[in-house]
């Protein structure tokens, strides 16, 4: 609607008055951030299933760009049980960061926002909704009961300090109260151990660039697990690393989840890493979860076309096709999503009902569920209940937008 | 000149980078990037070189094409002629016979150019269509490689990674080569991006009778596209055969590891894994003897102590280990 015919291009003064339009929603958010003493109950609430460790609830985080608004996450809803692996792939810019960012509250502000729904945390006795949560409480939250392994062993640690004062700090600032600093080093040795670095003293008393690949990338798990986390966030911890290196991590992964009864939110677009590791297998697609389920339903008998176009056009060894399959087409525009299935275009299953509004989502069993109007006729019952609650959501959220503008 | 079965003999090639240190900027040391690297490559099919970072791979290549000064030791046969020893004028026209795709499609195009120049200078520079038909052969390049020929006169940023990786593939094979080194073509790419590319480079080697050399650490996606392969640690090629019998009989211990190693798209799959300890040893201080001892489970005194040759165990199929029989 901002833009010329078919060209993805702004006037300048279309941009101006876009970015200041986007100030205006930011400022509030940030107004409503930065607020003093909010009263818990505010943030504290309560799980829906206690079994579960984090629940994310129906969540939108958008990016307020100045080409226009960018909704990485578009009602996300998924559930990361305790002690168990979920899985999250899709390709690059289908908002599987952002999600785990948005958990972390570690989003790009103020562009970055989340705008609506809920993530719940559960820390034993307490609940903390980490939409709302505020920044003191976060910076407890943070390494205490999330942490996160990032991406790039070469870029997430810093080149000036040895990595053992890197560890130190992580531990000083979490639970350093009243330790001494030969404490904190006997623990951060004890971390480094424990992510089965041989020469742990040594490596302490080194600096990054001294370390290959896989040991920083090692160093980064410790860091992560350091202050014993409840969830840990893997943001492609493998990605950058050899397969033989890549074997010995995700063992590392799967036998510190074991020690600490930890948590995983592994985020990758490499679906065997997916197969070994996860427990539930959640599939984005262009902000929006298209199918999720156990690793079993996914791997067996995937549903959305996506997921199949995802597993055929990926080679597999021992398995020999003349040609791999391609899904065609490109990802749409995040600036200006369509109002249909957003998958529609690349579709080659689809139908004459795919024109409507975006499906809802279909549940194939317990634990299966996708969205997609080719299993809408054997479920039409149950689907349009979900429907019509989806209905109710999209209506009590528009009032709550009625809200926040009777505010300004 | 009747036409030989081997586009391309490599015999001992090797390629060592000097360590400069000390007083004066001495030599001090050699890397060792590429030590003794012998294989045949049949025209028209692909060989697949595969390995961990650091093993040689991308150097082999470029020593290949003559793209890395001076080699150190050995020989490259190409289409029956020393590469190494024909003169620069000479050299010239061989490089419109032999080209290379490089790994980082965003980093090997230079922005300043329209996408038009990019793929059409070399074009002009050897001559390869008379002048009035440069444009049209252009335009028909692009549209082999799927690239619309409307887009020359567009600057690579406004392009995405896949087509970009189609204008390096474009420029390669606007020369007409007969043997294109391809680095890494994929690994910047997402999956379904990754099955165009792959599919791409398949029809135009049916299409003009290329034959690849295609550098990967993904093992699945050579498989797919290979006809034969190598494996490649610290500069060694360990061990080198057809597809069938690398991925179906693999006899070097570190071919085995590497291959155990991959994850199985398939929750599930018994995972029967040999994992290998510690890192790659340096390659400016490799270790004695074979020089995988150091990470072999099945490692002996004589390892350790005498560089094994290459054997050929079964037809085709050779192996640089002790320990197979």
């Amino acid at each position: 609607m901002f833009r010329k015919k078919g060209e993805g291009y702004l006037t300048a003064k279309e941009s101006r008055r876009i970015s200041k339009e986007n100030r205006k929603i930011t400022e509030e958010f940030e107004k409503k951030r930065k607020r003093k003493n909010v009263p818990e109950s505010e943030y504290i609430t309560q799980m829906r299933d206690p079994n579960n460790e984090v629940e994310f609830d129906d969540l939108h985080s958008y990016f307020y760009t100045d080409a226009g608004v960018v909704k990485s996450v578009d009602g996300v809803t998924f559930d990361v049980p305790i002690g168990k692996t979920v899985g999250i792939v899709g390709e690059s810019g289908c908002g599987k960061s952002v999600t785990s960012l948005s958990l972390m509250q570690l989003l790009q502000r103020p562009q970055g926002q989340i705008v609506s729904g809920e993530i719940r945390l559960n820390r034993g006795g307490k609940v903390y909704n980490i939409a709302n949560t505020p920044q003191e409480i976060m910076q407890d939250l943070r390494g205490n009961a999330v942490s996160m392994i990032f991406q790039e062993p070469m870029t997430s640690l810093n080149p000036v300090f040895k990595i053992g004062d890197q560890v130190d700090e992580v531990i000083a600032l979490h639970e350093g109260k009243g330790k001494s600093k030969e404490e904190i080093r006997r623990q951060t040795i004890e971390a480094l151990e424990l992510v089965g670095i041989a020469n742990s003293e040594g490596v302490a008393n080194m600096y990054p660039h001294e370390l290959s690949g896989g040991m920083r990338q090692r160093v980064v798990i410790a860091m992560a697990l350091a202050c014993h986390p409840r969830v840990i966030i893997a943001d492609e911890p493998t990605t950058a690393l050899d397969v033989t290196i890549q074997a010995q991590i995700l063992d590392l992964l799967r036998d510190l989840k074991s020690k600490i009864n930890a948590s995983i939110m592994l985020i990758t677009h490499d679906l065997g890493v997916i197969a070994e590791m996860a427990d539930y297998v959640v599939v984005m697609y262009a902000g929006r979860i298209v199918e999720k389920g156990t690793a079993e339903d996914i791997f067996y008998h995937p549903a959305h076309p996506y997921t199949l176009g995802l597993m055929a056009s990926k080679p597999v060894v021992g398995r020999e096709v003349s040609e791999l399959y391609s899904i065609p087409g490109k990802v749409p525009n995040p600036v200006n999503m369509p109002n249909y299935c957003y998958f529609r275009d690349r579709c080659e299953m689809k139908m004459s009902c795919c024109d409507g509004d975006y499906p809802c989502e279909i549940r194939l069993s317990d634990t299966h569920v996708v969205s997609c109007y080719r299993y809408y006729e054997e479920h039409k019952e149950e689907a349009e209940r979900t429907a019509n609650a989806n209905l109710l959501q999209t209506a009590r959220m528009a009032a709550a937008g009625e809200e926040v503008k009777g505010d300004a | 000149m009747p036409e030989s079965e081997n586009i391309l003999e490599v015999s001992d090639l090797k390629k060592y980078f000097p360590i400069k240190g000390g007083y004066f900027n001495r030599v001090i040391g050699q890397v060792k990037a590429v030590d003794g690297v012998t294989f045949n490559l049949k025209r028209g099919t692909t060989m697949g070189l595969v390995g961990e970072s650091g093993c040689g791979k991308t150097t082999t290549g470029r020593t290949i094409l003559r793209l890395a000064g001076e080699k150190t030791g050995g020989s490259v046969l190409f289409d029956g002629q020393e590469v190494y020893d024909v003169s620069p004028k000479d050299m010239r026209a061989l490089r419109t016979r032999m080209q290379i795709i490089f790994q980082d499609p965003f980093s090997s195009l230079s922005p300043r150019l329209p996408v038009g120049e990019i793929i059409g200078e070399a074009v002009r520079e050897h001559g390869i269509v008379p002048a009035s038909e440069y444009e049209d052969y252009i335009d028909r390049i692009m549209d082999e490689c799927g690239l619309q020929p409307f887009h020359k006169a567009r600057y690579p940023h406004e392009f995405s990674g896949g087509q970009r990786q189609r204008i390096c593939i474009a420029r390669a094979l606007a020369l007409d080569p007969e043997f294109v080194v391809c680095d890494e073509p994929v690994s910047a790419l997402d999956v379904s991006i990754q099955a165009q590319i792959i599919n791409l480079l398949n029809k135009l080697q049916d299409e003009r009778k290329l034959s690849y050399l295609f550098i990967s650490h993904d093992l699945s996606v050579v498989e797919h596209i290979s006809d034969s392969v190598g494996v490649m640690y610290l500069g060694n090629l360990v061990e080198y055969g057809g597809k069938k019998d690398i991925f179906r009989h693999p006899l070097h211990p570190y071919t085995k590891a590497l291959f155990s190693a991959i994850p199985i798209p398939d929750p599930g799959a018994k995972m029967n894994r040999v994992v290998l300890e510690g890192s790659i040893p340096s390659p400016a201080n490799p270790p004695s003897g074979c020089k995988f001892h150091t990470r072999c489970p099945y490692a002996t005194e004589r390892c350790r102590n005498e560089v094994p040759a290459q054997r050929e165990i079964e037809k085709g199929h050779f192996v640089s280990c002790h320990e197979v029989k």
